[in-house]
């Protein structure tokens, strides 16, 4: 039909020229880029020099050298420098705030016995939560070692005890064949969810459009001159199908936009960054290399990374990518046709509201459903919400990484489209009355009645 | 005389209430029909229901002796009382989308398009939002869309509510023109006045039926009641008395020895013998009967079919 390309094509175009959707469609790979480079940005900027003085009654910390200087043990950080001027707590207190330095560490004689908990920070200004923390943990380690001395255990021993007790499970899933599927539970969670998220967050943004877009033409009164051209059902389908268009275009263009501004900017600002987080990792395996347990998972990462793209290749991307457009479309047909249903059946926004309900529960429920399926992709609730149409668009996405029986999904899809037809069906009956009533506070009971109308 | 479109025992039932009881229309070719009665008579019922907006319960409807079908849609164009257009959209941009949805090419619906635009004097408006736009410009732009793809039947639904007496005159006009060039004109009003002067054929709408309809010389015959206005100077005694039995005085006014009265003719008395017969008397200014108003006309049928509580308010 010729027309109701022409009403897909105004559908689509007043949306995609409005200046609404392209803000939206710039500002939004910024902002997802930025969730993504802010933090590491931010993180690796040199925060302020923190000069601290060292007031160690324990000795344990300092020691004097041939020349008869006092020397500190405790490891530098680009931002925490020590000093160990040989004086009391008392006297580093007295006019302190007139000295150059940030804070005060004081350290308790009896720090071997329990005296650790005293031991304080007396700063001036809040200091970072970074800086904070790196001290207590760079004392702690070099207590922990001192321990480990004076008990006469070799600190190798323990980091060997250490590595041989780190692992991961490797989780193996055997097929009737008998032959085994490398499987990672964590990549399929987060396939399974960032697809879940997607097509509610589509369905959503989306329907709500069409609803607007139906109750403007209702309200304007346009509605009475397009329907002398064309047939209800035929406004209703070219807006589902305009909007969605306009839908798909904004993702796609975001997928491009964010793709090409995050390698701009690994390209730009973040290379330096690594090459600065290189150097000062190569610093602290200088300065105490025994001290940083973290630093095995660091070597580690190269291959972590490796093992997930292999454990990638060994997700069925195209099959899951099928599935996912045609959960993601299906779905959203079947729920924007109620959306538009609705805007025919009210005369202004707050009128929505009581219709609204029963379709946006079951996209909340099948949302939440979708939380606890992960944690049993197998579970009969899992098979249930992700065979029903209403809610199996959001589920069974979260269920198919772990995968999902043939007849499963054969039957989940053949039931979303069922119930595609079934609510446009619906949603037609009502759209063609309700698009011509006016003036009237529509009851459940009589959207009932409209459905047995005669057109 | 050839029938654009006939309507056949229309029945439209909605929930509460029954819209359209048995309701047969013929609307001739080339002519102004007017479709009267109050508001929620049943008219906008009828007119969608012949826009194929929606069908009717039972009944037929032909147009040019075919029953009416959805091909039809691009020789009926549509102005609904209440008008509207996408606010956000561009004035010729819309236009041109509303054409091409009754099936005009987009070239050809550009060029009539700009025609019509100067003719109203509007082509400055071509790329303004309709939000722009006064009220009054806005319905020229939807009158221009009803008529530009050239529709055989043409309904207009209040055509002159919203506009101002001078442009209110510019579309009386364009109405003529198009009959004049072979269009049938479907009106629909409950302001009665207004339309009686231009209507050929009218048929009046009352509580989902259809009480009266034909031709307007016609249903006037019908309902005229022989009254005449006779204003003459002289006496009101001797034009009594000079009556005889020809007529029966219903009311008079004097002003000195100026009169004005209403006058019955009796039986088979005719118009002539009474003229003369009072000629005879009284000096005559001027003679004149009194031809009913549509509204008379449906006041009268109301109450002859005997429908009890009618609220209607026919003028406004």
């Amino acid at each position: 039909m010729n027309k109701i390309f022409l009403i897909i094509k105004r559908e689509y175009l007043s949306r995609v020229k409005k200046k609404s959707f392209i803000i939206m469609t710039i500002l939004g790979p910024i902002l997802m880029a930025g969730i993504g480079i802010v933090p590491i940005y931010l993180s690796m900027q040199k925060t302020q020099m923190q000069k601290i003085e060292v007031v160690d009654e324990s000795f344990l910390f300092t020691y004097v050298d041939k020349s008869g200087d006092t020397k500190g043990l405790i490891p530098e950080k680009d931002n925490v420098h020590f000093d160990y001027p040989q004086i009391s707590l008392d006297q580093a207190r007295q006019g302190f705030f007139d000295t150059e330095y940030d804070a005060i560490l004081w350290i308790p004689q009896n720090v071997l016995n329990g005296g650790q908990k005293g031991i304080r920070l007396i700063y001036k200004k809040q200091m970072s939560n970074s800086a904070q923390s790196y001290i207590e943990s760079a004392l702690s380690k070099m207590i922990f070692n001192v321990m480990l001395a004076k008990n006469k255990v070799d600190p190798n021993f323990i980091k060997d005890a250490k590595d041989k007790a780190s692992f991961t499970m490797i989780t193996t899933q055997v097929d009737k064949d008998g032959n085994d599927k490398k499987t990672n539970t964590g990549l399929y969670t987060a396939i399974g969810l960032v697809c879940a998220f997607l097509i509610y967050f589509f369905i959503f943004l989306y329907g709500v459009q069409v609803m607007r877009g139906v109750m403007e033409e209702k309200t304007s009164r346009i509605v009475e001159v397009i329907l002398s051209s064309v047939k209800p059902f035929q406004l209703m389908m070219g807006k589902i199908v305009g909007i969605a268009l306009v839908g798909l275009t904004q993702f796609l263009l975001w997928v491009i936009l964010t793709g090409t501004l995050y390698s701009i900017a690994t390209v730009t600002i973040l290379k330096d960054v690594d090459m600065k987080q290189i150097q000062q990792k190569e610093q602290t395996i200088k300065i105490g290399a025994d001290l940083n347990f973290s630093e095995m998972k660091h070597n580690a990462d190269t291959g972590e990374i490796a093992k997930l793209w292999n454990d990638f290749k060994s997700v069925d991307i195209v099959a899951i990518l099928l599935c996912f457009l045609f959960y993601f479309l299906v779905g959203y047909l079947m729920y924007s046709a109620l959306f538009a249903a609705v805007g025919a059946a009210v005369d202004s926004e707050a009128d929505t509201q009581q219709f609204m309900m029963p379709i946006t529960i079951p996209l909340i429920l099948s949302f939440v459903v979708a939380q606890s399926v992960i944690q049993d992709p197998q579970s009969s609730m899992a098979f249930w919400f992700s065979i029903i149409p209403f809610t199996s668009p959001i589920v069974m996405m979260v269920r198919l990484p772990f995968g999902v029986p043939a007849w499963e999904l054969a039957l989940s899809m053949s039931l979303l489209v069922l119930g595609f037809l079934f609510t446009t069906w619906i949603a037609g009956r009502i759209y063609r009355t309700g698009i011509l009533m006016y003036g009237k506070k529509v009851t459940w009971k009589e959207l009932g009645k409209w459905l047995f109308f005669k057109g | 005389m050839n029938n654009i479109l006939s309507a056949k025992n229309i029945v439209k039932r909605y929930a509460s209430h029954t819209a359209l009881d048995d309701v047969s229309l013929d609307i001739p070719s080339q002519s102004i029909f007017g479709l009267l009665g109050p508001n929620g008579a049943g008219k906008t019922s009828l007119i969608r229901i012949i826009n194929q907006i929606t069908g009717p319960d039972s009944g037929e409807l032909f147009f040019e002796d075919e029953k009416l079908s959805q091909k039809h849609i691009e020789q009926i164009g549509y102005l609904p009382e209440e008008r509207g257009l996408y606010k956000k959209m561009e004035v010729g941009e819309q236009a041109l989308y509303l054409a091409q949805l009754k099936g005009m090419s987009k070239v050809d619906a550009k060029k009539k398009l700009k025609f019509w635009f100067e003719k109203f004097e509007i082509d400055a408006w071509w790329n303004k939002k309709v939000e722009e736009l006064s009220k009054g410009m806005q319905q020229k732009v939807q009158f221009i869309v009803t008529v530009l793809h050239e529709p055989k039947l043409l309904i207009l639904d209040e055509p002159f509510s919203g506009f101002d007496p001078i442009n209110a005159n510019i579309i009386k006009n364009e109405i003529l023109n198009l009959k004049k060039q072979g269009s049938t004109i479907l009106f629909s009003t409950h302001n009665m006045g207004s339309v009686e002067e231009l209507c050929d054929n009218i048929a009046l709408i009352h509580r989902s039926k259809k009480i009266v309809d034909g031709a307007v010389k016609e249903i006037r015959k019908a309902y005229k009641s022989n009254i005449y206005e006779i204003e003459f100077t002289g006496t009101m005694m001797s034009f009594t008395n000079s009556l005889w039995t020809f007529g029966k005085l219903l009311e008079h006014t004097v002003d000195g020895d100026y009169c004005k009265a209403q006058v019955q003719l009796v039986g088979n008395s005719k118009s002539n013998q009474l003229l003369e017969s009072v000629l005879a008397a009284v000096d005559i200014q001027s003679y004149r009967e009194i031809v009913p108003s549509m509204n008379d006309i449906f006041i009268a049928k109301v109450n002859e079919e005997n429908v009890v509580g009618t609220q209607s308010n026919f003028t406004e």
